[in-house]
């Protein structure tokens, strides 16, 4: 069986009750699902011994300013096994900014997720150490949203007296 | 040739105390690394014998700004790095000076974003902006002789009184 149809075997298989979208983009295999589930798919797709997605090389997100669902938190994971990547996707409203930590399956992915939150302000839930990354922690806005003007808040980051 | 020249009479000349102070300040400048990105490989290369900025008698690069009398600040300064930079030069010993090297840090240069300062005279007195992204070796030289020329202009009643500057110590957690 091809790897494609292995892995929306087992996710269909034992997420019967999510609702999952399948695509190929540029040669690259995306699954779209419901952010209430991320924690166990990607516990599957990293514990399956057919699979062993055990490297997760990013985690961001991408803000689409007006539409609904107004973020999708983008999760590239890797099997060294298959020498295959795959793209997970999980839409996030703007109302309920929240969702599950990964950093319980793969380590990596907590400063992964610390860095989204930064840029985003994503909150990942149950996350061990949810604080900013880059900016200073005093900094009170998302620098990756789109309503964030290019060249800053004037005064929101400090400076030192002449 | 050279002193021997001038001293082959009654083996003294006469002088301003003041020049002197200066002509031996000038041709000892001791830079202070500030190198912060990739201006500091040219700053580095500037160094190596090939520019060799031991014949302006600035080679002594001390890696402790107690010792150092110009701040050669080489790369981009973010707002977070901006207070260290701040505090480096706090700690040099009067009088100063700085050279702000290449176009991130005289205006930010390519990176006009919320997170670098937009020219670091915004927080330091600035004397010599060196253009270029990176500068050459051969124009941190010719800022180097031009910040020469500044200390052979001054007097030592320029240095008396300098006010201290009000110190904004921040306790780190």
């Amino acid at each position: 069986m091809e790897l494609k149809e292995l892995i929306s075997q087992k996710l269909k298989d034992n997420f019967p009750q999510v609702e999952l979208e399948f695509s190929e983009y540029r040669s690259e295999f995306n699954v779209k699902l419901n952010k209430k589930f991320i924690n166990p798919i990607c516990k599957l797709l990293k514990e399956d011994s057919e699979l062993e997605f055990l490297l997760c090389e990013d985690v961001t997100a991408v803000d689409w300013a007006k539409r609904k669902n107004r973020f999708t938190v983008v999760y590239h994971i890797f099997s060294l096994k298959h020498n295959f990547r795959l793209v997970l996707k999980a839409d996030v409203d703007e109302s309920d900014c929240a969702i599950d930590t990964v950093s319980s399956v793969w380590k990596t992915s907590n400063w992964q997720e610390r860095e989204t939150y930064d840029m985003y302000g994503i909150k990942f839930n149950n996350h061990p150490d949810l604080r900013r990354i880059y900016m200073p922690e005093e900094f009170e806005y998302y620098p990756l949203r789109k309503e964030f003007p290019l060249l800053g808040i004037p005064g929101s980051l400090s400076l030192p007296k002449k | 040739m050279g002193l021997e020249a001038k001293l082959n009479g009654d083996g003294f000349f006469v002088t301003k105390l003041d020049a002197v102070v200066a002509w031996a300040r000038k041709n000892s400048v001791y830079p202070m690394p500030m190198g912060i990105s990739c201006c500091a490989i040219e700053m580095m290369a500037a160094a190596d014998p090939k520019y060799d900025i031991a014949r302006f008698g600035s080679e002594v690069m001390r890696f402790t700004p107690r010792q150092c009398d110009l701040m050669i600040v080489a790369g981009t300064v973010t707002y977070k790095m901006s207070h260290v930079v701040k505090k480096i030069y706090d700690q040099m010993p009067d009088p100063k000076w700085v050279i702000a090297m290449g176009a991130c840090t005289s205006s930010g240069g390519m990176y006009r974003s919320y997170s670098v300062v937009q020219g670091i005279d915004q927080f330091l007195p600035v004397d010599i902006y060196v253009g270029g992204c990176p500068p050459r070796p051969d124009n941190l030289l010719n800022a180097l002789i031009q910040i020469q020329d500044k200390i052979g202009r001054t007097r030592a009643r320029d240095f008396q009184n300098l006010k201290l500057p009000e110190l904004n110590v921040i306790q780190n957690n």
